[in-house]
């Protein structure tokens, strides 16, 4: 019987003869098998992944140096190019497309030998928080199916969760990898904007938008990390910055300077148990000798609308491309104008949350409102951008909860779009700012439900933030 | 006509040059001209989902080089914006353009008109990608796309409304394609699409401050037709406000087959391209260095040499303006004259002998098999009186293109083309015209002073055109007057 706790442990295993990767691939097709009710994933590349695991059974055996993530069993959100296979971001409207090159992230984690199993299911174009807006339908959470895993990378969420892979890959843009981390109890990372390279991944808000790690412990996703981050020549938004060795995650015991923000622990959505079980943390913090305070941030109720206002005008422009003339689907229609010809190809390959999200963002673009929506939010992440800047000056870290309350209940709040959106009030800040942010599973609701604890740091120090990860699920976690 | 002309017209120009960048504005892809369709398209050239635009820096440098070279002001701090509209051969549904904050502002370019230079002042000159092409008479049903011209740099070099004659708007597209080819950004060529030309009509009555309601004119595909819309549609607006009719605001079509123009859509309301910063590439900053860099590297242009020539080169006005009418005719005038002082003969060459051979055998300069060197050292030949210029011109000329790696004295040498100017070769011949034309020395001695020439003629034809036409004739001037 396979079993997986960390990648050390398990290259440990196949050094010592008492793992193949092989085995570990079979292994997570079962679970797969087992567990496809969750739909967690929309293809399964099993052919491939057995073939992949053999090659490197092979090659470890000869004694060759192997990769950094050799054999490491890896899902991809559906979000994210992988040359020859096929890429929806779960819409009827890319159906049966495929990929015709990989994403940078995609070739790197292939270059160090990971084994990519499958495409996992998200929300249509990485937009939603319950993962109930897909082509191919929900995913469900596995702690408790009548709950829905959190979104958009939710399959990419339950794939780790429900350990039907070791890592997987997600994109958070206004929490997409943190807030459905939260949701099933995992580790959830998103970097500093501009850490890893986006060319290959599909883009929903260009200025947000940045590739996400889950995994079940904070080394795991440092590797991952250490693998896929740094310059690429695709993407002129990426950082040139040196990456760093983000895997040596040696505890430092230093005493970190950390600051919360009232306004979130008392902020009306929050659910109370998870606001006392962060202030206990804070609390515990404090008794061993950090530095913890609390810092006045008055942008709180402004964080959500100027995301959504940003988000969607971008949103608008990045899906005109989708338009039914280069690829992916077009409308059956016949003697029909151009102008009909665009409404009917996009009416009928776009869902409905996708198209919400046009509309605002074509409507803040608008000439007559342009200023008072589109100008108005940028002047707020601005000042948003510049408050953070500020509490960094003085502290390490931000801790906020990710989410006001843990996974909802599946179709609760599809009918309700703008309380859907302010449950995304602790998530969008980081991706406002370009800051790195991680979702640590620390609690357990009295509900059975997990969630976490978010920590956010400031630009480039992903290394610090793993380091100080890993501390807290060392000392501070609530449940095994 | 008296009516006629208490009109003026009002006519801005955009110019799109096509840079003569290797790869396109955001990718690899090649932007050769004339490649099977669709074969120029990389994923980031059809909009594939997740690909990103990378920045072409030549691109940058090309339209800093326009814009000091067109006296701009140029902008520092630079972003790229987006532009969303649909049509089918814009891959990504917006074009990626500098429309909102232009590299290059304001600026003149200096015209030539009847009445003297004018100064067209620019609005601005910015940066943009170029669209894709659409097909209507490939496929009976369909209408086809070709994507390789999708991402092509665009240069868009926008005037004030200056403009006040079709004749104008005619030296001013000719002077910017001068200029392009000058700075080698933009090959000009008006048949391939690389430089096209939208105008901006209107017409007013004279001594009017308001401008009129204008019309724009697309699909101006030679100077010649530049010219043309705008004399139609000048006549056209001129005689709708004769009759009272309202002019609408229009794109308009030119049809150069019948020479007019039509509508081919009203521009009632504004579009709206809803333009943002386009957050995939990050804003870029030019330096003073970097813009001091490519002033230093740009050539002479043709104002400069066009003075030089007259100025130091003590050439006529007509030569120095033909001979920068093109840069390479230009480059290679001044070639030859690193090899001799002789400025205006190296001007006859070129603009005589050269250009006819050119033109005969349909050629550009850059074809041309002889070195400037070697031009130079026909010249010489003829200065040291060695070779006539008709038989250099003529003989020497087509001997040496045919070998126009070997010296031009030697064959001139092997082909007995080298004059006669030994007196003690000449006078022999000489005494024996003078006998035979005895009659014609008698008239001569009487007065006829011009029956010389026909003395010095039979001289040169009985030499086989070798005797040197200036020692003769004084050979000749001496015995008759002895």
């Amino acid at each position: 019987m396979f079993e997986f706790s960390s990648i050390e442990q398990y290259h440990a295993r196949l050094n010592e003869g008492k793992a193949t990767c092989l085995q570990a691939v079979e292994h997570y097709l079962q679970q797969i098998e087992a567990r496809q009710r969750l739909n967690a994933f929309i293809e399964v590349y099993a052919e491939e992944a057995l073939e992949k695991a053999r090659e490197l059974d092979k090659k470890r055996t000869r004694g060759d140096r192997i990769g950094k993530l050799h054999g490491v069993v890896i899902g991809l959100k559906d979000v994210l190019c992988y040359k020859d296979h096929k890429l929806s971001a779960s819409s009827a409207i890319l159906k049966n497309f495929t990929a015709v090159y990989s994403s940078t992230a995609v070739k790197r984690l292939i270059a160090e030998e990971a084994i990519i199993i499958g495409s996992c299911n998200c929300d249509e174009f990485a937009m939603g928080s319950t993962n109930e807006n897909s082509v191919y339908g929900k995913v469900l959470n596995a702690q408790d199916e009548t709950r829905v895993p959190g979104g958009s990378s939710g399959g990419s969420a339950v794939a780790v969760q429900a350990g039907l892979c070791m890592i997987s890959l997600g994109s958070d843009t206004g929490g997409s990898v943190r807030q459905p981390a939260d949701f099933c109890g995992i580790v959830g990372l998103k970097p500093t904007y501009g850490r890893i390279s986006r060319y290959g991944l599909i883009a929903y808000a260009s200025s947000f938008d940045q590739i996400g790690i889950f995994g079940t412990t904070i080394p795991d996703v440092a590797s991952a990390l250490e693998v896929i981050s740094g310059h690429d020549e695709y993407d002129s938004t990426v950082s040139s910055k040196p990456t760093e060795a983000y895997s040596e995650l040696s505890s430092s015991k230093k005493k970190y300077r950390i600051a919360y923000f009232n306004e979130a622990l008392e902020h009306p959505s929050i659910d109370p148990e998870i606001s006392s079980a962060i202030k206990g943390i804070l609390g515990e913090l404090k008794n061993n000798g950090h530095e913890v305070s609390p810092v006045e941030f008055d942008l709180m109720d402004y964080v959500v609308p100027a995301y959504y206002v940003l988000s969607t005008a971008e949103a608008s422009s990045n899906l005109s491309r989708y338009d039914g003339v280069k690829y992916g689907h077009r409308t059956h229609q016949k003697g029909i104008d151009l102008t009909e010809f665009y409404k009917q190809s996009r009416s009928e390959g776009f869902g409905k949350e996708v198209k919400r999200r046009i509309m605002l963002g074509t409507f803040v673009l608008s000439s007559g409102y342009y200023d008072a929506y589109f100008t108005r939010a940028q002047k707020v992440r601005s000042l948003l951008t510049k408050k953070i800047q500020l509490i960094f000056n003085d502290f390490d870290f931000i801790l906020l909860p990710t989410s006001p309350a843990t996974a909802f209940k599946a179709g609760e709040k599809t009918s309700d779009p703008i309380a859907m959106y302010l449950a995304d009030i602790y998530t969008v800040m980081a991706n406002l700012a370009g800051i790195p942010a991680i979702s640590i599973p620390l609690f357990k609701h009295s509900n059975g439900m997990p969630f976490g604890l978010q920590a956010m740091s400031n630009r480039f120090n992903e290394l610090p933030l793993l380091r100080f990860s890993d501390e807290l699920m060392q000392d501070y976690r609530k449940h095994p | 006509m008296s009516e006629i002309n208490s009109y003026e017209i009002v006519i801005g120009l955009e110019v799109h040059a096509q840079l003569l960048t290797k790869s396109k504005l955001f990718c690899g892809d090649s932007i050769a001209f004339g490649a099977e369709p669709n074969t120029h398209v990389s994923p980031i050239t059809l909009a594939h989902p997740g690909t990103l635009p990378k920045m072409n820096k030549k691109a940058i440098e090309f339209a800093v080089r326009m814009g000091l070279a067109c006296h701009c002001e140029i902008e520092q701090h630079n972003y790229f914006a987006r532009k969303n509209y649909f049509y089918p051969d814009l891959p990504k549904g917006y074009q990626v353009s500098q429309h909102t904050t232009p590299i290059c502002k304001g600026g003149i370019v200096t015209i030539k008109t009847a009445s003297g230079n004018k100064n067209i002042r620019l609005n601005r000159i910015h940066m943009e990608e170029d669209a894709g092409k659409s097909l209507h008479d490939v496929d009976a049903d369909n209408t086809c796309i070709d994507y390789n011209r999708a991402g092509t740099p665009l240069l868009e070099i926008v005037t004030e409304p200056d403009i006040r004659s079709a004749d104008e708007a005619f030296a001013y597209v000719s002077e910017i394609r001068k200029l392009v080819r000058y700075l080698e950004i933009c090959d000009g060529n008006m048949e391939e699409g690389s430089l096209r030309c939208d105008a901006n009509v209107s017409v007013r009555k004279k001594g009017e401050i308001k401008l009129g309601t204008r019309v724009e004119v697309k699909n101006l595909n030679s100077i010649r037709n530049v010219k043309r819309a705008i004399e139609f549609e000048a006549k056209r607006l001129t005689g709708l406000l004769e009759k009272g009719e309202p002019v609408i605001q229009q794109t308009r079509s030119f049809d150069a087959d019948n020479g007019t123009t039509f509508a081919i859509r009203d521009k009632e309301d504004a579009d709206d391209y809803r333009y943002f910063a386009d957050p995939d590439l990050t804003p870029f900053q030019l330096d003073d260095h970097f813009i001091e860099t490519i002033r230093s590297a740009i050539p002479a242009l043709p104002d400069e040499r066009i003075k030089k020539y007259i100025e130091q080169y003590k050439l006529p006005e007509y030569d120095a303006q033909v001979l920068t009418e093109e840069k390479e005719v230009s480059d290679y005038f001044e070639k030859i004259v690193q090899h001799t002082s002789n400025y205006k003969a190296a001007s006859n060459w070129l603009l005589g002998p050269v250009k006819s051979w050119l033109n005969e055998n349909a050629k550009e300069i850059s074809d041309f098999p002889l070195q400037p060197e070697k031009l130079a050292a026909l010249i010489k030949l003829v200065d040291s009186g060695k070779v006539n210029f008709s038989v250099a011109s003529t003989r020497l000329f087509s001997y040496v293109l045919n070998d126009p790696s070997k010296d031009p004295e030697k064959i001139a040498k092997e082909q007995n083309l080298v004059q006669q100017s030994d007196t003690s070769v000449l006078e022999p011949v000489i005494d024996r015209v003078l006998e035979k034309y005895a009659d014609k020395v008698a008239e001569y001695k009487k007065g006829k002073k011009g029956l010389l020439s026909l003395f010095v003629g039979e001289v040169m034809k009985q030499s086989k055109g070798q005797a040197d036409p200036k020692i003769t004739s004084e050979m000749i001037l001496k015995k008759l007057s002895a």
